[in-house]
């Protein structure tokens, strides 16, 4: 059963210097308690996709299209609206764990306003289920920390917090934003086992924006490939990994680093990520794209089904083989 | 914290020692004297009430002779231009008055600035924000010495409402206009630092998680923007306690309220050298007090300092 749909998603920023077109036309859907990875360079559009379905854009940001979550269209919805939203339905796990949290507030003031404000609970009750929440966010000696303030937690232990945070209202849907980009490895790797086993555990729905592709393989069914602000391949991410059809899903699956493999320098797909503000006529990716002729710089290919998912390249099979 | 407290007051007497030092070495290498006067004094007669106020021995035994009244009695010594009124006196009447409109002006200045700030950031690039972003430039102009003059011309010159000067037991008719000369421009300070401030913390990853959880605007503003917001205007206050007292000194001029300025500034033009010293060391030790309360005050809100 879908639980969010997304259609024709676009957003802008209006800049002195210009218009920046951060995500044009998006679509995608997900269904209940199940995972989607999006997947790009810095900068192709993931966060602003999901601020602007969190109603988190900066003020200079516009949306349009639809993003409908549980049949509702929550795409701009008034603050008012959208606080009966989130955390209830939808909540957010952010790229920074250091400045994501309040430095001049107790962790339990931080968590307890959720639950006070959203569900009415008593501050006494709602201490109860915070602690009650950083335990299942595995966090040792939660009822002495839950008193602490941020700075007096690690990083990893400040994510675990914020994932806590997120889940106190025990949403149909998480969205982590790259929720190990700050931290160590060895802690990265305790996250998203938290992570996955959290949402199995609340079978809740999750949006995972990653640069981690080993994490995307290992934990979300779907995956989708954005560059320069539009879907470049979409699908189930096991059929993308074993054959990825666009170039650029390609270049970006050949850039992971493989241990089997005796190699002096790293792959990289040449060049760099577009500059949204005035983006390549064409194909988004045409001028890093090996197998780019004249028609890739003059028509955007729009995102059609292909084979076992749905892609956005003019070539054929035979002509990227 | 009271290691802190301990260590900054120990550090206080040395500087307290080298202000009264300085200060007395610039005093005395200024021409003239006390009892200077335009019809000079027969110099046997100098010589004798130099004596008497010990002038005549070197500079060092004078500067000690000083401190140990001050360490002994707490006696700051006699005027030498009022007669029979020590500086302990002087200081009795002229500080309560600067200590009542500077508290004033200090409440003013943020009861007023920290508000419009406040608002300012909230509603940026609408009319609200032009006005006070406006109305702060404008404050900013007039500082003190300019303020007094036109509030005078209008409020006692024109529309006869209010006194022109005199403190009067310091009654809110005498106390309104010296408040207002001396608390416009830092209130405009404080309307820009605040906004600026809250404009960054607004900008913040946490105000974007407060969000995120659903709270309402009011509740992440003044639950989760305003302690960060306020961090800077909080140590503004040191500086700003350093201002009303020297902006004292030309409020007294300009409205003879009669604080500790009116009695600095005679002081230098008459080189009545024990109420200069006096005051200059009331106000170093004030100043001293005050940035030890905004340092404490400081750590108090932000749980990141420990001391």
């Amino acid at each position: 059963m879908t639980l969010l749909s997304v259609e024709n998603l676009t957003v802008r920023f209006e800049t002195p210097d210009g218009t920046v077109n951060a995500v044009n036309d998006l679509n995608f859907t997900l269904d209940r308690g199940q995972s989607l990875a999006i997947v790009g360079e810095s900068g192709s559009g993931k966060s602003q996709t999901v601020f602007s379905i969190m109603g988190l854009l900066a003020a200079n940001g516009r949306a349009t299209g639809r993003a409908v979550l549980d049949g509702q269209d929550i795409l701009n919805l008034p603050p008012r609206a959208l606080n009966k939203i989130r955390p209830e339905k939808m909540a957010m796990v952010f790229q920074d764990p250091m400045t994501s949290l309040n430095p001049y507030m107790r962790l339990s003031d931080q968590l307890c306003e959720v639950l006070i404000h959203h569900r009415g609970m008593s501050k006494r009750d709602a201490l109860a289920a915070a602690v009650r929440m950083l335990d299942a966010v595995r966090i040792p000696e939660a009822k002495t920390r839950v008193h602490m303030y941020p700075h007096e937690l690690s990083g990893g232990m400040r994510q675990r917090v914020v994932i806590a945070m997120a889940l106190l209202c025990e949403p149909d849907l998480l969205i982590a934003d790259e929720p190990t980009t700050a931290l160590d490895v060895t802690v990265q790797e305790q996250i998203m086992d938290l992570l996955a086993s959290l949402q199995r555990d609340l079978d809740m729905a999750m949006i995972l924006i990653t640069h981690d592709l080993g994490v995307v393989a290992s934990s979300c069914r779907d995956m989708l490939v954005m560059y320069g602000g539009q879907v470049m391949e979409y699908g189930k991410t096991i059929d993308l990994f074993e054959a990825p059809s666009h170039p650029y899903t390609r270049g970006l699956l050949s850039a992971i680093p493989r241990l089997d493999q005796q190699s002096d320098s790293l792959v990289a797909i040449p060049g760099n990520p577009p500059n949204m503000m005035a983006p390549p006529s064409g194909c988004p990716f045409h001028p890093r794209c090996s197998f780019a002729d004249a028609g890739c710089s003059t028509h955007n290919p729009s995102l059609a089904p292909y084979q076992d998912r749905q892609r956005a390249c003019l070539k054929s099979a035979e002509e990227l083989s | 914290m009271l290691n802190m407290i301990i260590r900054r007051t120990a550090v206080a007497l040395p500087t307290l020692l080298i202000l009264v030092i300085v200060t007395f070495v610039l005093m005395h290498s200024a021409p003239g004297g006390p009892f200077t006067s335009e019809k000079p004094l027969p110099p046997q007669v100098l010589a004798n009430i130099e004596a008497k106020y010990g002038l005549n021995e070197p500079l060092y035994k004078q500067i000690f002779m000083y401190l140990q009244g001050i360490v002994t009695e707490l006696d700051f010594g006699p005027s030498y231009v009022y007669k029979d009124r020590t500086v302990n006196d002087i200081i009795a009447q002229g500080l309560p008055v600067t200590l009542t409109y500077g508290a004033w002006v200090i409440v003013v200045m943020l009861a007023v600035g920290v508000p419009l700030g406040m608002i300012a950031a909230i509603k940026q690039n609408t009319w609200i924000d032009y006005l006070a972003v406006g109305f702060s430039i404008l404050a900013d102009l007039l500082p003190n010495f300019i303020m007094g003059p036109i509030l005078i011309l209008i409020f006692t010159l024109w529309l006869g409402w209010l006194p022109g000067g005199g403190w009067n037991g310091g009654q809110w008719e005498y106390m309104i206009m010296p408040v207002i000369a001396l608390a416009t421009s830092y209130m405009a300070s404080i309307t820009r630092l605040t906004r600026s401030s809250m404009l960054e913390v607004l900008r913040s990853n946490f105000i974007r998680t407060a969000r995120a959880k659903g709270l309402p605007e009011r509740t992440i503003i003044l639950r989760h923007a305003m302690k960060p917001a306020l961090m800077p205007v909080i140590s503004y206050l040191s500086p700003v306690f350093v201002y009303v007292i020297t902006g004292s000194f030309i409020v007294d001029a300009i409205f003879s309220t009669g604080g500790l300025g009116t009695y600095f500034t005679n002081a230098a033009f008459n080189r009545d050298y024990a109420v200069m010293m006096g005051v200059t060391l009331l106000t170093g030790g004030l100043t001293i007090l005050f940035n030890l309360l905004v340092d404490l005050l400081y750590g108090w809100i932000d749980p990141q300092i420990r001391y």
